[in-house]
């Protein structure tokens, strides 16, 4: 671990203005992604800026009946508190299904946004990664590309035969599902001011710029995360499949909701985890749903839009079918009055 | 008489930190080290400049193969008690890098701090050779293993009997499969680290953490050439081990190395990561044939192991033995080979070979019983073998695996079971049902002991043995308090320390036989002296009784035929001028006794399976192991030992595996959170029972070990119901989603 500096600010102001100061410093939250960064060299911050006292710790509704999440409250804090469960319990529910009740107390939502890929060779310093390469820290090229790529992605990755920018990560969140299959919204301070980031815009693909996670731009903090009304709390699902019950990431999640009219849908949200650099969704395949009652033919179509393109990398080729079967598990059990049974 | 549930006496310790790990031993003026691992495979150090490292604040030294003290020249002086035919790893010794993983540098800092920032800084060029890591390419360049000592304890396959070929050929029922394991790595919860305190003359206390301090002692004197007098090893406490303690690792030579040269107190840890940096369960491949007649019968075995090993040691298991051993067929055909590998050697971990080969033969068997129409466990009592043919057809000292497969069955509720694959189901979840037999060895080696009344009544007894998280200091306490008639809080048991009586390395399952029948002999010459102390004694009433007149109670040696004529233990010590009374005792196998029998103990396993129809994943909902132990000395503690089993069972057969890329030779699920193994929530219902079995031709204490029994059956059984719940057969482990989707 590097010798590194470390403050904490009491304003906002301050935040960003040391963080914009330097390309290597980084912001401290929950330390749960950060600290497993740095002890293995992946992350070498020349400061630290621990932004626990800074006032974005609770939970609060919004004048439009929305609701704001604060980026320090913790995972847990926001999957058990009242409105979140009336009102978002498929937020709940997914917040739940990630790492183990211990991280869930000290990850906080604003981290969660930003947790890096789990790619094994992202995480070892002496193996070519181009998302790693890219801060002069080990060398470039992609080893998952051609190696061990079981728990990588099957949609949006960037596999140019040159390897310069080749990236087939994942991002790993899954809170980050949920929040995109509800349009939550992204609040974002910076050197130039507060920005909104609706959810689908804030994490992105590969593309030519692997180490390029998110959107945000350098110096820009977020503060909060809004939910917008709808939080479809009548027919909801998230499904992880994992290699283990618990305390391991997602090979494939499908978070949903439905809106229905009898048995019929009238409006739905699928969003995909584990499949992609960013959380996978499509409003060209949902609305395939509209008007449909629920079966697994009429759901079909829908895995099959969502999950055009998609290609696996040897190990990870049963994603794909893994992925088609969840949607549909997950649609299904969404439709039920009752969907805590199957 | 022995054999109370009681609870660990060193729980409290533990559960207050009052219990020091090797890591944990402050002493004054403390160095710290901190391992450089090479990021290679094959090949050779072109350049390792420290210049950077040197220059920080703080460091003291940077240790190289360049610079290294002088230690010991000839390989055999790195030999220790668990060491396989070969030429054993010398940390540091050359510029050649022989695994990926390799130490290649110690850094030497007054703080942890600085030395691991200063370990970030060392810069090393290689010049990279092809590795070959990867076993299923490299099969058909097999070969016979070297054997040696290590084969005394771990038998190569016994000469083929009958011919297993015509049989095969010529058998009505039949199947043949190839069952591939992939490696593990044993994961302890506590890293591997070292202690060393510099003491006056450069004498050495050895914080050690090792499954026998012996061991660490020998391997030390050995390779710096130093007299056992200079070298103490201390570990009273070992946070897992599982076979990974077996050996001296790397981080105990280089934190001698470093104390000797710094002449400061030095301690290294390694990280998590580098607990893969050393031995492993190695990858094996077998190939089964098996043939039956019309009504059951085993007609033809045919079992092949191939196994990886390192490029510079031999090591082996005893992978198709079980077999052998489990199934006395006239026509068997046993066969094991390895493949050496640009990798470490692997190591011994809980029941090695045993979980390997018997996960194997009892799928097998379990086809087998299907494509003969036969219920399984009625197959497995059909083919019931009385007698060992791996051992010259010797009967088995005891054997009551027939009683585990019935109370096993019965608590299970196997009959319920419907044989048709894929015949039990709730909604989207396929139900299965399968069981396995299980076997390991009952062994005993010589140990020693020592008890002294101490001058207020107390008894204090020690043996530098382990204990590994296993219940050693219970059972131990549990036994001399017996003997003595004391109650166990008066009762200390102290292990772990080379000042200590000596006792072997704690592993095989067999500590409680080994250090427990030398307690039992050292208490017994103890109590026979003071017995006669007591005899002496102005007026005392035991004056004119025999040895056998008199029993042990309430701290009191009193006489048989009227209870309240006693001597109280106190009043011997006070007697004695205010000394202690002590007894040293030495345990040896009766190998008169024990030469004609095969020695094992048995269990069996009835698992129930969920599966996931759609997404293939598997969950154990219940388990209930039978286990044939012979004498069961705590129940608590040997339950506890079954249950671990169980669970690491679970691990092997859905969750567990070291996952190499062969295109660098390095591991890359180097942490526990990509390294699976059962949280919580994947440990459902188990139940465990301890069938009767009285033997006493094991040891004089009837006691098989409960180590590693309990694990073997497992993973078959569970590959077994996964079977019954989905008609696939996986031969593959782990069982993961994607191979049943
Ligand atoms: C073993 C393990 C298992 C896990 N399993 C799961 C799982 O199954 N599912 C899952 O979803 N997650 C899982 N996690 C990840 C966990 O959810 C994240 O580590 C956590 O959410 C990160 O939050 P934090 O507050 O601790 O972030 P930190 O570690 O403090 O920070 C992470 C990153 O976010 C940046 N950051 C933090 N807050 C802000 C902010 N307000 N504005 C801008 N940047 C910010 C930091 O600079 C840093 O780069 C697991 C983690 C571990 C260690
Ligand atoms: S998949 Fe992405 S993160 Fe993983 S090695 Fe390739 S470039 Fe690096």
């Amino acid at each position: 671990m590097n010798p590194f500096a470390y403050s904490r600010p009491s304003s906002l102001a301050d935040t960003v203005d040391e963080l914009a100061g330097s390309s290597r410093s980084r912001i401290i939250a929950g330390g749960t992604n950060l600290i497993d960064l740095m002890k293995e060299n992946v992350e070498r911050p020349a400061q630290l800026i621990d932004i626990n006292r800074l006032p974005f710790s609770t939970i609060d509704e919004l004048p439009d009946g929305g609701l704001r999440l604060g980026a320090l409250v913790t995972n847990a804090d926001t999957a058990y508190h009242p409105l979140v469960e009336q009102r978002y319990p498929l937020l709940s529910q997914t917040i739940l299904a990630g790492a183990s009740p211990q991280l869930r107390n000290m990850a906080t939502n604003g981290g969660n946004l930003f947790q890096r890929t789990r790619c094994y060779y992202f995480y070892d310093t002496s193996m070519p990664c181009n998302k790693r390469a890219a801060t002069n820290n080990g060398p470039g090229g992609c080893a998952a590309y051609g190696g061990y790529n079981r728990i990588h992605a099957i949609l949006g990755t960037t596999d140019d035969t040159n390897g310069q920018s080749s990236c087939v990560a994942t991002y790993p969140s899954d809170m980050a599902v949920a929040l995109t299959a509800l349009e939550a919204v992204v609040q974002v301070t910076g050197p130039n001011g507060d920005r909104s980031i609706p959810m689908a815009d804030f994490h992105r693909l590969p593309g030519a710029e692997p180490w390029r996670d998110n959107t945000t731009q350098p110096g820009e903090v977020v503060t909060a995360i809004d939910l917008p009304v709808r939080g479809f709390p009548d027919h909801y699902t998230y499904i992880k499949v994992r290699d283990r019950s618990s305390y391991a990431f997602a090979l494939v999640s499908v978070a949903v909701g439905l809106e229905m009219d009898g048995d019929v849908v009238r409006d739905a949200r699928i969003a995909l985890g584990g499949v992609a650099h960013k959380p996978w969704r499509k409003s060209e395949a949902e609305q395939l749903l509209a008007g449909k009652t629920l079966s697994p033919e009429t759901i079909r179509p829908v895995a099959d839009a969502l999950l055009a393109g998609a290609r696996g990398y040897g190990h990870n080729d049963f994603k794909i079918e893994l992925a088609h079967r969840a949607i549909v598990r997950a649609v299904l059990k969404s439709g039920l009055a009752d969907n805590t049974q199957e | 008489m022995i054999g109370k549930p009681i609870s660990r006496v060193d729980g409290p310790e533990k559960v207050t930190g009052q219990a020091k790990y090797a890591a944990e031993f402050n002493v004054p003026d403390l160095t710290y080290g901190v391992v450089v691992s090479s990021t290679i495979t094959k090949g050779t150090i072109t350049r390792i400049d420290t210049t950077k490292a040197l220059a920080l604040e703080g460091v003291l030294e940077v240790f190289t193969h360049k610079n290294r003290p002088k230690t010991a020249w000839f390989d055999m002086s790195y030999k220790d008690q668990d060491s396989p035919p070969g030429s054993p790893f010398r940390p540091l010794h050359d510029d050649q890098v022989k695994y990926n993983g390799q130490p290649i540098a110690l850094v030497v800092a007054d703080t942890f701090e600085v030395a691991r920032y200063a370990a970030t800084l060392i810069e090393v060029d290689y010049d990279a050779e092809p590795c070959e890591t990867d076993l299923l390419k490299h099969l058909h360049e097999a070969r016979d293993p070297e054997s040696g000592v290590a084969n005394v304890f771990k038998p190569l396959p016994p000469k083929p009997r009958g011919n297993s070929a015509a049989a095969y050929a010529n058998a009505p029922v039949s199947m043949s499969a190839r069952y591939i394991h992939g490696m593990q790595h044993h994961n302890p919860m506590e890293m591997f680290a070292t202690t060393v305190e510099y003491g006056r003359n450069g004498k050495l206390t050895i914080y050690d953490k090792t499954q026998g301090a012996t061991n660490s002692q020998l391997y030390v004197t050995q390779a710096f050439n130093l007299s056992f007098d200079q070298v103490r090893v201390v570990s009273p406490y070992v946070g897992g081990g599982f076979g990974s303690g077996l050996r001296p690792q790397y981080q105990l030579f280089l934190a001698v190395m470093a104390a000797r040269a710094l002449k400061r107190s030095v301690r290294v840890s390694l990280t998590r990561q580098q607990m893969w940096s050393f031995g492993h369960r190695p990858a094996t491949v077998q190939n089964i044939r098996l043939a039956a007649d019309s009504d059951g019968k085993l007609a033809a075995v045919e079992h092949e192991a191939i196994a990886e090993t390192s490029q510079f040691e031999d090591y082996t298991e005893t992978v198709v033995n079980w077999t052998g051993k489990l199934y006395d067929c006239p026509n068997s055909t046993l066969s094991y080979k390895l493949k050496s590998l640009d990798m470490y050697s692997p190591l011994d971990m809980r029941a090695p070979g045993g979980v390997t080969g018997v996960h194997a033969i009892e799928c097998a068997i379990d086809e087998l019983a299907y494509k003969a129409g036969i219920d399984p466990l009625d197959f497995r009592f059909k083919n019931y073998s009385e007698k060992d043919w791996t051992e010259k057809d010797k009967p088995y000292s005891s054997k009551e695996l027939r009683a585990c497969f019935t109370q096993g069955a019965e608590r299970f509720g196997w009959s319920n079971r419907t044989p048709e694959p894929r015949s039990m189901r709730r909604g989207h979840t396929l139900i299965g049902w399968g069981m396995a037999t299980g076997i390991w060895d009952a062994s005993q080696v010589p140990a020693r002991a020592e008890a002294v009344l101490t001058v207020n009544g107390k008894l204090r007894v020690s043996s530098a043995t382990a204990d590994i998280g296993t219940g050693t200091y219970t059972i131990m306490t549990q036994i001399a308090a017996e003997l003595l008639g004391m109650p166990l809080e008066n009762v200390i048991f102290r292990l772990g320390d080379t000042d200590m009586p000596l006792a072997p390395i704690q592993g095989g399952s067999w500590t409680a036989a080994t250090v427990g029948s030398a307690v039992k002999v050292t208490c017994e010459a103890l109590a026979k002296k003071l017995f006669k102390l007591a005899r002496k004694m102005p007026g005392s009433p035991l004056a004119g009784a025999d040895f056998d007149d008199v029993f042990f109670a309430s701290s009191h040696i009193r006489l048989r035929r009227d209870p309240s004529l006693s001597v109280s233990l106190q009043a011997i010590v006070d007697q004695n001028g205010g000394r202690a009374i002590s007894e040293t005792g030495t345990s040896l196998p009766n190998v008169l006794k024990q030469k004609d029998y095969s020695r094992s103990a048995h269990a069996a396993a009835f698992v129930e399976v969920e599966v996931d129809e759609d997404f293939g994943t598997v969950v154990v909902t219940r388990a209930v192991s039978a286990v044939a132990a012979g004498r069961i000395l705590n129940p608590k503690t040997a339950r506890s030992q079954i249950i671990g089993g169980m669970v690491w069972g679970i691990s092997s057969a859905l969750q567990e595996e070291s996952i190499m890329d062969h295109r660098y030779g390095r591991y890359m699920n180097h942490n526990l959170a990509e390294y699976h193994i059962p949280v919580c929530a994947d440990v459902r219902d188990l139940d465990v029972i301890f069938v009767e079995e009285v033997d006493d031709i094991v040891n004089p204490l009837g006691v098989k070990g409960v180590g590693e029994v309990g694990l073997v059956a497992m993973p078959a059984a569970i590959a077994n119901a996964v079977f019954h719940a989905t008609g696939k057969r996986i031969h593959d482990l782990p069982i993961q989603l994607d191979k049943l989707l």
